[in-house]
């Protein structure tokens, strides 16, 4: 049987992750990152937020983008989860509901990468979650 | 929620937003006794017995931006369904154990889901917090501790995507070797 991961393993690694995130907190500061926010309340959880932050954290470090990927709670949209909050460094936050891995790969590529807007936006006086 | 994964994913976000700065999370399997237990204790600020008994009530909630609260009662719906059902018990001050248990043979418990994927998820979202996974499968035992993590990465956040994937990896492959020592034990018993 091929040996399993263990903590000792993890300990080779850390030297290696040292360096490149050094590397990156010469060159950004947290609030010039793009900052994407996945709904994870029971709504968004049972219609599939979690395949969704999966990709999101997983494919923004592949594709070279520099961002904080985190949960934030259910902002009353519950017919349109998933729901995820993209805020670009210097602009409003946008929130785009019914996200899929599929859509996911679209808000990356099409509006994080190039600022173009994508189908799907809910168009509402947005307030974050974190205030109310 | 599809499976028990989801449900943890869920419930553990209750205690992250009652201020938690360790949250337990043990699911046992035993054969001898039929059951499959999830549990889930953190140190967060607890609720009084009032709260406690409206948690299952899918119109009850904290929450301000919308009048339903569904978790609590869907993890009691699934595990009632499996032939089991939940249990609370919370003090103000004095944190939260939230329990459920299925029938480990019924045909309607619920799949395990990704709960490798789940824990390290949790542990990468909220670093700031401890996360204790243990898993018990007959005597057999295995234990995720993100303290144990932190110490062997000192400055390297648990946030990080890397990490992240090792750390599923990790528990995925040792919840792996687990099953299938239990499997070859039941086998030859």
């Amino acid at each position: 049987m091929a040996k399993v991961k263990s903590l000792a393993d993890l300990k080779k690694m850390k030297e290696q992750l040292q360096s490149s995130i050094s590397l990156r907190e010469k060159s950004e500061h947290p609030e010039g990152m793009v900052q994407v926010k996945v709904a994870m309340a029971t709504c968004g959880i049972a219609s599939g937020a979690k395949d969704v932050m999966e990709f999101f954290t997983g494919n923004l470090e592949k594709r070279n983008v520099e961002a904080i990927v985190t949960q934030t709670g259910c902002m009353g949209y519950c017919y349109a989860e998933p729901t995820v909050e993209v805020k670009l460094p210097g602009q409003d936050p946008v929130v785009y509901g019914f996200v899929d891995v599929k859509k996911a790969d679209e808000i990356i590529e099409k509006y994080i990468k190039q600022g173009e807007l994508v189908d799907g936006i809910i168009p509402v006086n947005y307030e974050t979650i974190d205030n109310k | 929620m599809k499976d028990i994964a989801l449900h943890i994913l869920d419930i553990a976000r209750n205690s992250v937003v009652a201020g938690a700065e360790l949250i337990v999370i043990e699911t046992k399997e035993c054969r001898g006794s039929d059951r499959f237990t999830l549990t889930l204790t953190d140190n967060g600020c607890g609720m009084d017995s009032e709260t406690v008994q409206k948690l299952t009530d899918p119109w009850f909630t904290s929450r301000t931006t919308r009048r339903v609260g569904m978790g609590i009662p869907l993890l009691m719906q699934s595990a009632v369904q499996a032939g089991g059902g939940i249990d609370i018990s919370s003090e103000p001050g004095n944190g939260t154990r939230v329990t459920a248990v299925f029938s480990l043979s019924h045909i309607d418990l619920p799949p395990k889901g990704d709960i490798a994927g789940v824990i390290s998820m949790l542990a990468g979202a909220n670093p700031e917090i401890d996360f204790v996974y243990r898993h018990k499968c007959g005597e057999a035992e295995y234990i995720f501790d993100t303290r144990e993590v932190k110490e062997v990465l000192e400055n390297v956040p648990l946030s990080e995507p890397k990490v992240i994937g090792y750390m599923k990896e990790m528990i995925g492959e040792n919840l792996g070797e687990l099953e299938e020592h239990f499997i070859k034990y039941n086998k030859n018993h």
